[in-house]
């Protein structure tokens, strides 16, 4: 296991990355090229993705990544909408891990505002994020190991998604998409009796985790198809612009959590996982380790949480924040401040914004450009998937056509991110 | 941390702890490279373009007030607190760069251009930059001198304009329907 040295000194300096490819050109004096169209609709291409395959018998000499199937315009649709009603889009757009968009441009509106937000605010969402850091994972190991054929391993990870799910609609109602974070704080306070169910999901979890590396570390099928296969250096990531798992499974010790502490995550213990080989096993290692670090935040986040009972949940601005529910029958003024927010939205102050959070594929990000009005200008998603499918060349270097299905299943990229 | 050495350097503005740095449009490939070997910026985390035009103006992006403010003989209008600050240029193109290392940093280099105008590719600085490069020319048509491959990312080949541009139509495509048959 290689794992790199805490403390060590991560990537320094640069290098002119000519032989990094986005795209693979087979060499036109191969003979016998067969090309051939992955996707988009394959079980195997994770929504539609489309892959066109140069194949030398089994082997990858050519490989071109076709994206866009899944895009449905979501940022041109956001300036249309008040910021009131964007939020419920941003979710869509990375739909496993739905917390994240939905964090990331709540924290650009609020940048902008400058907005302070209520201390129990913060905490939940660091809990929702967590959460849906476990979520995603889940759904990658089920999926991805699902397709390279080990079947049983995706019934165990289903089995704790629906426990996160059920989490999720206690606070929500939905079970996915929950729009649970809002301008100001969260929608609605924690409901009666979620920390006992969320403390159980804590106690299972680390099992549950055990039990998927028992399925996995010492099967030989798992070994064979993953160890040594796509692999990425640590500068071929950073010219790649990998972030979050992929790059810390290359061995490069960066987590926005750790470097930029935004939300609370300077006041919980949790260590960053870094393993060093690149491929697809450690980018496996990495997102395992991650779900027991992850569910260890989400126990610190309830203990705090516990403590804050009563606490408001939003931040007291009713130019920006709907009045609670039950003063409209009583408060002319919270009736104004009620319609005014709904119909016409709120201002936000000019300016442009990016904020940049650690999603459970890496930098979920936001630029934001408000011109004053009451709609964004300009909302543009920093996807981390978009840039993790573009290193599918460069891991695909000498691989097999059966290794192509674990190198795109390990990148984890998800359509709805990349095509937004 | 300086910047002064960048070359093209045209303004650093510093807002909402977030540092910009506005660049010559010629220059951007030369600033990119300086900023990836001297500073250290080894990561390029996005590129955006945006369009501001009819920005300040009424009914753009879905506004129906005047300029100057609320409309107050149309109900359930909202108008601008105060003219946003104009733009130079019709386009701006928004390199989000950041710095892998202990003193880690971000930074924002901005280049104003018109419709139409060329700006050099920064894909032999940063490889990452291809995509990022081919879907701001799909969505807003900002073409990139020197770039290897290109061509549309996001929309069909033949798709016709950009839809990202704020001149582009909300449901632009066009429906027939079968009245007009």
């Amino acid at each position: 296991m290689a794992t790199v040295e805490r403390g060590s000194a991560i990537y320094e300096g640069s290098r002119i990355p000519s032989p990094t490819p986005t795209v693979l050109v087979p060499d036109p004096a191969l003979e016998d090229v067969l090309t051939v169209n992955f996707g988009p609709n394959h079980p195997s291409m994770h929504g539609v993705l489309r892959l066109v395959v140069d194949l030398h018998g089994e082997q990858v000499v050519g490989l071109n990544a076709v994206i866009g199937y899944l895009h449905t315009g979501f940022e041109k649709t956001m300036e249309q909408k008040t910021y009131w009603k964007c939020i419920t889009y941003p979710e869509r757009i990375d739909y496993v891990s739905f917390q994240y968009n939905e964090l990331v441009f709540v924290l650009a509106v609020e940048k902008l505002l400058g907005l302070q937000i209520p201390r129990k605010a913060t905490w939940t969402r660091m809990l929702f994020s967590e959460l849906a850091r476990i979520h995603s994972h889940l759904v990658y190991l089920g999926t991805s190991a699902l397709e390279i054929g080990a079947i049983s391993i995706f019934w165990y990870c289903f089995r704790e998604r629906d426990l996160l799910l059920d989490l999720f609609e206690m606070v929500a109602g939905t079970r996915m998409h929950t729009r649970y974070f809002q301008v100001g704080g969260i929608a609605e306070d924690i409901p009666l009796g979620f920390y006992e169910q969320a403390r159980a999901f804590c106690r299972r979890m680390p099992e549950a985790v055990d039990e998927y590396e028992d399925l996995l570390n010492r099967n030989a099928i798992w070994q064979q198809r993953t160890r040594g296969i796509g692999a990425l250096s640590a500068a071929d990531a950073l010219a790649l612009g990998q972030t979050g798992p992929n790059l810390r499974a290359s061995g490069v010790d960066w987590d926005i959590r750790k470097r930029e502490p935004y939300l609370a995550y300077d006041q919980v213990d949790f260590d960053v996982p870094v393993y060093g080989g690149g491929d697809v096993y450690d980018r496996y290692k990495v997102r395992v380790d991650e779900m027991r670090e992850s569910t260890r935040i989400v126990a610190q986040c309830i203990d705090r949480l516990e403590e804050m009972h009563g606490e408001p949940w939003i931040a007291d601005d009713r130019k920006v924040v709907l009045p609670p529910r039950e003063e409209l029958h009583t408060s002319m003024e919270s009736l104004i401040h009620h319609f005014k927010i709904v119909t016409e939205g709120f201002p936000v102050p000019e300016g442009e914004v990016y904020v940049g959070v650690e999603s459970a594929r890496g930098e979920s990000g936001c630029y934001l450009v408000s011109d004053g009005g009451p709609k964004p200008w300009r909302v543009k998603f920093r996807a981390p998937s978009f840039a993790a499918l573009e290193a599918t060349a460069a891991c695909s270097r000498d691989a097999y056509v059966a290794d192509l299905i674990a190198i795109v299943g390990s990148l984890d990229a998800v359509m709805g991110d990349v095509d937004r | 941390m300086s910047y002064e050495g960048v070359p093209g350097l045209v303004e650093t503005r510093e807002a909402f702890g977030e540092t910009t740095l506005v660049v010559d449009p010629a220059r951007v490939a030369d600033a990119c490279l300086h900023l990836r070997d001297e500073l250290g910026f080894n990561v390029l985390v996005d590129i955006t373009a945006t369009d501001y035009l009819g920005w300040g103006d009424a009914g753009v992006s879905g506004y129906y007030a005047t300029s100057g403010g609320r409309d107050i003989n149309d109900p359930m209008t909202q108008g601008y607190a105060r003219l946003p600050d104009a733009r130079p240029k019709r386009f701006s193109l928004n390199y989000h760069l950041l710095r892998l290392a202990d003193d880690h940093a971000r930074v924002r280099v901005q280049l104003w251009l018109d419709d139409g105008e060329a700006v050099e590719s920064v894909v032999p600085v940063w490889a990452t930059a291809d995509w990022h490069e081919r879907e701001a020319w799909d969505m807003m048509g900002i073409p990139f001198a020197g770039h290897p491959n290109l061509r549309r990312l996001l929309m069909d080949d033949d798709w016709e304009g950009h839809p990202l541009r704020k001149d582009y139509p909300v449901g632009g495509e066009p429906v027939r329907f079968s009245e007009a048959e």
